[in-house]
């Protein structure tokens, strides 16, 4: 149940991560393809992309957690699993997680054996287990915890949302424990749909880069055990980060497409940090959006640059793992993470001439070590979504 | 106890949009016109529920709705009869929107996958993608409104719209530079959407077109308790799951029930767990008018439930996520 309210603002920690992505699976392999700048982009498997201008994407490798479930309740255990081996003794509240398009495939075998008049023996499973509530319950029921959910689908900002939100509720003093974080997995219809916007790119991801083509998809989860500072000390927890600020904006310039000015970004970071009390000279790392559209880096390098100037070292990782929407902000806080633990930079990898439009203090192709104590991280999406957290090295 | 409550309302349903109107006819016992939309692959016959088509046809000509889907168009339309019922003007930077959403825009969706599947991946329209996304109903609305601070989109089971009021009471509970939200539910009907429910053996009552949309305000009009809801996995678990939610309401007087009975394994669930905390308490079954609209139907519960005036149980059993009540009055 709720905690007791308190009048004056708790702070906010991160006991525990559990992170998959196209990097690796867990803390320890992602942390070691930041470092090396390893490009986690292949060829399209899971459906046919003859059609597609785009035709890779980041994928995970099959996880076989539990054969017959979707990937997303596969990647969402894995990550459920390192949470609780992190933390033991953690046991959520309240659990709020970020996800564009829940178990899609799913919904797609329903639709398609459909449309091949398929009589699909399968169809009441696909549907109980395509919905976006199913992967957050497959891994909540695998460890055990009974805690209600929250999904909330705010597109690509979503995951950030997610940690955001459950941020500013232990912080009031609603819950001590909440789970939160983000998943998605790769899907035909999501796939089609950036390359019909030809937002994707069929060459490589180029984030802030002057020939920048476009994203490339991406899948993935993450995980984060959100904890109250003094009941996480008390019961002896280990803390990685702290969390200290979250800033959300909406553009409305239009669906799909940001306002070219940068006023959606700039609103969300300029309220975070407000939030967090920290100024952008305390800023040691961004970790951008970064999605290598023409659109979206224009006006992230634009918001970017009026706030920081090019002092912060910037880098998009989607350059490695693709684009994981409802999972990409909660993976680049976990790779936010590490960074802080870890005293570097994870790079932009695929770099090769700035863009003349802004200048920005790009972390180029190799990771560099730092020490970090204040970052950063964005996440931006269609419906002109913005969030923005701050997140600070262990107290 | 907090200090959050309603103040403001509007709703589309298959009686119209007039508040006392609808629940006049509900009141009575009226029964919904129904449809039929045909599932072209099959042949499958499936029934639902349509709402009036006059009810958003004010908003056809308006520029940023010109493309959008009907689930756009019933959700704004009932956020803006809310903010007019609750005679709110909207501050941009003090107000927020929380939608709620149960099967999102399928109309699009459906349409954008088929074209793939029959005309191949270069064929698929650019023009629908961006209306699948599960934010664009909420997108819209806040564009209209100028609302540049917080819009979320929550997606879950047919108790999502009981979920959506909670998380937007802790949200302005925890957000002092916010002074109303607007919590908007809605669904649109396809007949996808209908073969799949068939499938799932839900749809006992046929689905039904709709949304409904609260204006949330400290000090409000109309008092609100809601609750964060119980998870289960299992149908089996759904009882005890909305008991452990009616324990927390067990201290209120209470003088009629609006249930999410809708024909399936949730009626008998529900009136178990009803039965152990709220014995012979006048129990309505909105779904038997409005038709199950699983973004939309939580929050018609409530809105029905403010409407009578009276202390008033909202409860809600979702088809495979959560259990959730809501006391209003």
């Amino acid at each position: 149940m709720p905690a007791t309210e308190h009048s004056q603002p708790r702070r906010v920690v991160i006991t525990a991560l559990g992170v998959v992505s196209p990097l690796g699976i867990g803390a320890v392999e992602n942390e070691a393809s930041l470092r090396a700048g390893r490009d986690g982009v292949s060829p399209v498997t899971t459906f046919d992309v003859s059609k597609t201008r785009a035709k890779t994407t980041g994928q995970i490798g099959k996880l076989q957690l539990a054969k017959r479930l979707h990937p997303s309740s596969q990647m969402m255990i894995a990550a459920a699993r390192e949470v609780a081996a992190g933390n033991p003794s953690f046991s959520p509240e309240l659990i709020v997680i970020g996800t564009t398009s829940g178990g899609m495939s799913f919904g797609e075998n329903f639709h398609r054996a459909l449309i091949e008049k398929r009589h699909a023996r399968e169809a009441a499973f696909w549907l109980a287990n395509y919905m976006p509530q199913k992967a957050v319950l497959d891994a909540a029921t695998d460890r055990g915890w009974s805690a209600p959910s929250q999904i909330i689908a705010n597109a690509c900002a979503s995951g950030t949302n997610a940690i955001g939100h459950a941020f500013r509720l232990v912080r009031a003093g609603k819950y001590q424990r909440i789970l939160c974080g983000g998943y998605d997995a790769l899907s035909e219809l999501v796939f089609v749909g950036f390359d019909s916007l030809q937002a994707s790119t069929p060459e490589k991801i180029r984030p802030f880069d002057k020939n920048r083509t476009g994203l490339v998809l991406g899948e993935g989860a993450a995980l984060f055990a959100l904890e109250e500072m003094d009941s996480a000390r008390g019961r002896g927890a280990q803390i990685l980060a702290e969390v200290t600020g979250y800033g959300i904006s909406t553009d409305n310039h239009h669906l799909t497409q940001p306002h070219p000015s940068g006023i959606g970004p700039r609103q969300a970071m300029e309220r975070a940090l407000a939030d967090a009390r920290r100024a952008p000279a305390e800023v040691d790392y961004i970790n951008a959006h970064g999605t290598a559209t023409a659109f979206n880096d224009a006006t992230e390098g634009t918001a970017i640059a009026q706030i920081f100037g090019d002092r912060v070292p910037v880098s998009s990782t989607k350059s490695m793992m693709g684009h994981s929407l409802g999972a990409a902000g909660a993976i680049e806080a976990a790779f936010c993470i590490l960074a802080l633990r870890g005293n570097f930079l994870p790079p932009n990898i695929n770099y090769t001439e700035p863009d003349p439009a802004w200048s920005l203090n790009i972390v180029a192709n190799t990771a560099r070590d730092a020490r970090l104590r204040c970052v950063i991280s964005n996440s931006f999406g269609f419906g002109g979504t913005n969030a923005t957290i701050v997140l600070e090295d262990a107290p | 106890m907090s200090n959050i409550g309603i103040a403001g309302m509007g709703w589309v349903t298959p009686f119209g949009t007039d508040l006392q109107e609808v629940w006049t006819q509900v009141r009575d016992g009226v029964r919904p016109e129904v449809k039929t939309l045909t599932n072209p692959e099959t042949g499958h016959v499936h029934r639902f529920i349509p709402t009036p088509a006059n009810a958003v046809a004010h908003l056809s000509r308006n520029p940023r709705l010109r493309r959008s889907s009907t689930i756009s168009m019933l959700a704004v339309t009932a956020g803006l009869a809310a903010l007019e019922n609750a005679g709110s003007t909207v501050a941009p930077d003090r107000t927020a929107v929380v939608f709620a959403i149960g099967d999102g825009g399928v109309l699009y969706t459906r349409k954008f996958y088929e074209q793939i599947v029959k005309q191949g991946a270069n064929a698929a329209s650019p023009m629908l993608f961006p209306e699948t996304v599960y934010n664009a109903p909420a997108s819209h609305l806040a564009a209209l409104l100028g609302i540049d601070g917080a819009s979320y989109t929550l997606v879950g089971d047919s108790s999502i719209g009981l979920t959506a009021l909670h998380f937007a009471t802790e949200l302005l509970e925890t957000s002092d530079d916010l002074e109303q939200i607007i919590v908007v539910g809605a669904e649109e009907c396809d007949w996808i959407l209908c073969e799949a429910y068939a499938t799932w053996k839900l749809a006992s009552i046929p689905l039904a077109e709709g949304a409904a949309a609260v204006v949330l305000k400290r000090d409000a009009r109309w008092k609100l308790r809601t609750h964060p809801g119980a998870s289960f996995a299992r149908q089996r678990e759904a009882s005890t799951a909305l008991a452990s939610v009616l324990t927390h309401f067990a201290d209120a007087k209470i003088e009629r029930v609006i249930s999410s009975a809708n024909g399936t394994f949730i009626d008998r669930a529900e009136a178990s767990a009803l039965a152990a905390y709220f014995p012979n308490i006048p129990t309505i079954a909105l779904k038997k008018s409005l038709g199950e609209s699983p973004g939309a139907s939580a929050l018609q519960q409530i809105i029905a439930a403010t409407i009578t005036g009276k202390p008033v149980l909202v409860s809600v059993i979702g088809f495979n996520q959560q259990a959730n009540a809501a006391v209003v009055g």
